[in-house]
C-alpha cells in the first residue's frame, strides 16, 4: 500500500488541502488513502485471498515471548522510541491462542525446545514465527555448547531470520515489517528440515538410548530426541 | 556508610584468623593444605565437610558461603566451598574436598547452609560428584533424562539426548489441612510473562494460597563455563559475560571477569581506565534498576503500563550514553584485561555534557517514580509485608545485593571489597529494613541516585584528567598463561550481587575450569521462603522484587 504522494511539510498546503478535501465530503476524507490505491470506483475488485492477506499483513498480534537476551531488546521494539505498533503490530498477546506471530527471541537449549514446539503448536493459524538474533539461525555465539540446539529452525520452521547479536530494535522492526510484506504476498512459510519432533516415547526407534531410559520414561509421555552428531 | 570511613574500623569489629589459627581449629579435619590466591585453602576429609563448615560458621564467623565449586582432575574430584563474612568479605577460605575418581562422593554441606543444595546439586548435574545426606540430589539445569556430567573429562557431547515434556502430577495430592480443603498443582512458565524469562515455578495452591512452589531452572541453560573455559583468557572470555545478565549489565559482568583475570595474572589497571570503568558500570547499574523497576511494575499493575514506558524511556537515555562510549547498545564487550578498549568519545565536551544532562533529569525522573508507584497507595497494599525474606534466612541462602539488603544486610563489595576507583569516591551503601517486596524495589530505586552520585563524580574527575596521562590499557601480553595449578576466586558487586569468578589456571592459555558464581542463582533460591503461605499474586510480586535474569541463573 504504497503512496506515491511524499509527505508534505509545507504547512500552507497542508491547510488547503484539508479544506479542499472537507469540502469535497466526508467520504472522500476518510478513504483517501484507500481511494487514492484503488481509483475513483468505490468497489475493489481483488481475490478474496489477496484481501485476506493484506489485512493479515497489515494487523498482526505478537506472542509475548522472552528468552533470552533478544528479548530485551524485543522489549525495547515494543517500548517508546522504537514502538512497534506503529507497523500495526505492537499488541503483546501472552497467550498463544491469541497469537499471530512468534518472536523467537534467544538462545535454544534441550530443555526448553519442547516447551517451544508446545507453545507454537498452541497458536492458531496462520501463524508466523520471526527468529531473531544469532542464536535462533545456529545457536550464535553458544554453537558450541553440549546443551544448546543449533538454530531453532531445528525445531519450528522460521519466516524471517534477523541476525545480530542482538539485533538493534531497528532491525528487528525491519525484520517485522520485511514478514508484513511476505505475508501481503501470499508467500508460504519455509518448513523445517529434518526437524527435532514431539512424539511419544514409544513412537522412537529403539536403541541403546532409549533402551537406558525404557525405565525412566513413561510410554505416552511425550519425548524430544536430539541427535547432535547431525546437527549442522 | 560512607566510604570516607577507613576500613580499619570493619576490621577492629572482625577479628580475623591466620590461617594457622584455622588450622588450629580444623584440627585432624584437615588432610593437607591448598592455597588460592584470594584465601588460605584447607583440603579435608570427604566425610568431614558438615563438621568443618559448621566449625567455620559457628566458631570463626565465616557466615557467607558463596560458591560451590566442583572439577575434575587426573586422578580425582574436587569440591571447594568458598566462604566468606557478611561483616568482611575480605576474609575468605576455601574449603577443598576431594573424592575418589571411581566413585566421587563427598558429604553435603546442606546442613550447615541452605544455599549447598542447589549449589551442589548442580555439581551432581554438570560434573557428576555425589553428595551424601544431600536432601534432594537431581539434576538441576539438564534435563532427568540427560547421560553423561557434561563438564567431566570423558564427556562425549556429539551422543543423542532425550528431552522430556511431562505431564506433571500434584505431589500434594492427598494434603488436606481441613476437610474442606484441596490443593491444586499449577504450572508457572516455562513461558509466562511474569517469570521474567524461561523460569518454571511447579506451584501447589490451596485455594488461591501457595503452599509449595518450586522453582525448575535449566532452561536458558547454554553452558557459558564450557564457552570460558573454550576460549583464551586474553581476547575470546571477555564477550561472554555480557550475555550472562543481559538486561544492561553488561560492564558489570565483565569487570567480574577482568577482576579475577587481572588478579590471577597480577596485571595492574591504570587509574584513569579504572574511573571510566566504574562510570561505565555505574551507567550499567542504572540501566538494570529501571529494567528492574519496569518489569516489577509490569508484575504488580499489569499489562504494558505507563511505568514500564517511563523507566523504558529512561533506561534508552543511559543506553545512548553506554552506546557512545562503548559502541554496543546491549553486548557492549569493552573492558580489556589491564583496561578498556578506547578512551572516551570524541568530542569528549558533548559526551560530558550529554552524560551530565542525564545526571540533571534523573532527579525529576525518580520523584516521578516515587508518585507513579512507591507511593500508590494500591501498589503499597501488594507489596508492603509480602514477600518477607528475614536476614538471618537470606544470609543462609547466601543472598546477596539489592535482596539482601532489603533485609538490612549492610554488604557492599563495592565498599567491603574495594575494587575499581569506588573507593575514592563519595557515596553510600543503601539498605531497608523492610525485608519485604516493596523494600527490595526501594533499595533499587535509592541505589540509582547513588549511581548517579559516583557517575557525577566521574565526570568532573574525567574532564580535569591530564591529556597526557590518559593511559587506557595496561602493556598486557598479548598471550597470557598464568601459572600452572593457580586458582583465585574473585567477585565484583553486579546489579543482582555478588557476581564472583573462580578460575584455575593449567599453564595453557585457557582456565581448566571457570565457574561463576551468579547472584541470580542464589537468590531465586529464597523464593520459595518468601512465597510459601503467602497469596499467588504475591508470589509474583515477590518474584518480581528478586529481579532474577534467567541467563545468569542457568548460565
Amino acid at each position: 500500500m504504497s503512496s506515491d504522494q511524499p509527505f508534505i511539510t509545507d504547512e500552507s498546503r497542508v491547510v488547503t488541502q484539508t479544506r479542499d478535501s472537507r469540502m469535497e465530503g466526508q467520504g472522500d476524507r476518510f478513504n483517501s488513502r484507500l481511494r487514492e490505491a484503488f481509483g475513483s470506483s468505490p468497489f475493489i475488485l481483488t481475490k478474496f485471498d489477496k484481501f485476506l492477506n493484506w489485512c493479515r499483513g497489515s494487523s498482526m498480534f505478537m506472542l509475548q515471548f522472552g528468552i533470552a537476551c533478544c528479548s530485551i531488546e524485543m522489549m525495547h521494539t515494543y517500548a517508546v522510541k522504537h514502538d512497534l505498533d506503529r507497523f500495526g503490530s505492537g499488541v503483546p498477546r501472552a497467550s498463544p491462542r491469541q497469537a499471530d506471530v512468534m518472536i523467537v527471541p534467544g538462545t535454544i537449549v534441550s530443555k526448553f525446545a519442547p516447551r517451544m514446539k508446545r507453545v507454537y503448536d498452541q497458536m492458531p493459524e496462520p501463524k508466523f514465527v520471526v527468529g531473531m538474533g544469532s542464536c535462533t539461525i545456529s545457536g550464535g555465539p553458544f554453537q558450541e555448547g553440549y546443551n544448546v540446539i543449533k538454530g531453532a529452525e531445528e525445531v519450528i520452521p522460521i519466516d524471517i531470520h534477523v541476525p545480530g547479536c542482538p539485533p538493534r530494535p531497528e532491525a528487528l522492526v525491519y525484520g517485522v515489517v520485511k514478514l508484513q510484506e511476505r505475508i501481503a504476498n501470499g508467500e508460504a512459510a519455509p518448513v523445517t528440515v529434518k526437524p527435532y519432533e514431539l512424539e511419544e516415547f514409544s513412537d522412537l526407534e529403539r536403541d541403546e538410548l532409549v533402551e537406558t531410559l525404557a525405565d525412566q520414561i513413561d510410554e505416552d509421555e511425550l519425548v524430544m530426541r536430539y541427535n547432535f552428531a547431525d546437527s549442522p | 556508610m560512607s566510604l570516607e570511613v577507613p576500613d580499619t574500623t570493619e576490621t577492629d569489629e572482625v577479628p580475623e584468623r591466620t590461617p594457622d589459627e584455622l588450622a588450629a581449629l580444623l584440627g585432624d579435619l584437615v588432610i593437607d593444605r591448598d592455597d588460592h590466591l584470594n584465601a588460605p585453602g584447607f583440603v579435608i576429609r570427604p566425610d568431614a565437610v558438615q563438621e568443618t563448615l559448621s566449625r567455620l560458621k559457628q566458631e570463626a564467623g565465616y557466615d557467607h558461603l558463596s560458591l560451590v565449586t566442583a572439577q575434575e582432575y587426573e586422578n580425582r574430584y574436587e569440591s571447594i566451598y568458598h566462604l566468606k563474612k557478611f561483616d568482611d568479605p575480605t576474609q575468605e577460605v576455601s574449603v577443598v574436598v576431594p573424592a575418589d575418581k571411581d566413585r566421587p562422593v563427598s558429604e553435603s554441606g546442606e546442613a550447615v547452609f541452605r544455599t549447598a543444595d542447589w549449589h551442589e546439586r548442580e555439581a551432581y548435574d554438570l560434573i557428576g560428584i555425589e553428595y551424601d545426606d544431600h536432601p534432594d540430589l537431581r539434576r538441576i539445569l539438564l534435563p532427568e533424562t540427560w547421560q553423561g556430567h557434561p563438564l567431566s573429562m570423558d564427556y562425549d557431547k556429539d551422543r543423542p539426548q532425550i528431552a522430556t515434556l511431562p505431564e506433571h502430577a500434584n505431589p500434594l495430592a492427598d494434603h488436606h489441612r481441613d476437610a474442606e480443603s484441596d490443593t491444586m498443582f499449577l504450572n508457572i512458565g516455562p513461558h509466562h510473562p511474569a517469570t521474567h524469562g524461561v523460569l518454571h515455578l511447579k506451584t501447589i495452591l490451596d485455594g488461591e494460597q501457595v503452599i509449595d512452589v518450586e522453582p525448575d531452572i535449566g532452561y536458558l541453560h547454554r553452558c557459558e563455563e564450557q564457552m570460558a573455559q573454550s576460549g583464551t583468557y586474553r581476547h575470546q572470555i571477555m564477550p561472554y559475560p555480557d550475555r550472562w545478565d543481559y538486561i544492561s549489565a553488561g560492564l558489570l559482568n565483565e569487570w567480574a571477569y577482568a577482576r579475577a583475570a587481572e588478579d590471577l595474572a597480577d596485571i595492574d589497571v591504570p587509574e584513569y581506565a579504572q574511573v571510566i570503568r566504574t562510570m561505565g558500570a555505574e551507567m550499567c547499574r542504572i540501566a538494570a534498576h529501571m529494567l528492574a523497576l519496569a518489569t516489577f511494575a509490569l508484575d504488580v499493575n499489569g499489562d504494558f503500563t505507563a511505568t514500564f514506558m517511563y523507566a523504558i524511556n529512561d533506561r534508552e537515555r543511559v543506553q545512548d550514553l553506554l552506546e557512545d562510549l562503548t559502541g554496543q547498545r546491549l553486548m557492549f564487550n569493552y573492558f580489556r584485561l589491564g583496561g578498556v578498549v578506547w578512551d572516551l568519545p570524541e568530542p569528549r565536551e558533548e559526551f560530558f555534557s550529554k552524560t551530565r544532562d542525564f545526571l540533571d533529569q534523573l532527579p525529576g525522573s525518580v520523584e516521578e517514580y516515587h508518585d507513579l508507584v512507591t507511593a500508590n497507595e494500591i501498589f503499597q497494599m501488594r507489596t508492603i509485608d509480602t514477600g518477607i525474606l528475614p536476614p538471618a534466612v537470606a544470609k543462609d541462602y547466601g543472598a546477596t545485593g539489592p535482596v539482601a539488603r532489603g533485609s538490612g544486610i549492610d554488604y557492599d563489595l563495592r565498599r567491603d571489597d574495594p575494587y575499581g576507583y569506588y573507593d575514592e569516591l563519595d557515596w553510600d551503601v543503601v539498605t531497608e529494613d523492610g525485608c519485604d517486596n516493596y523494600s527490595r524495589l526501594l533499595v533499587r530505586m535509592r541505589e540509582v541516585e547513588e549511581s548517579a552520585k559516583i557517575i557525577e563524580q566521574c565526570v568532573d574527575l574525567l574532564e580535569d584528567w591530564p591529556e597526557d596521562e590518559r593511559t587506557i590499557q595496561a602493556n598486557v601480553p598479548r598471550t597470557l598463561r598464568p601459572d600452572d595449578d593457580t586458582e583465585i576466586y574473585r567477585a565484583v558487586e553486579a546489579a543482582k550481587g555478588e557476581l564472583g569468578i573462580y578460575m584455575r589456571a593449567d599453564g595453557t592459555d585457557k582456565p581448566a575450569r571457570f565457574k561463576i558464581r551468579s547472584p541470580c542463582f542464589s537468590n531465586l533460591q529464597t523464593l520459595p521462603e518468601m512465597a510459601n503461605g503467602e497469596y499467588i499474586p504475591d508470589v509474583i510480586a515477590a518474584l518480581g522484587s528478586l529481579d532474577i535474569v534467567l541467563g545468569e541463573v542457568d548460565r
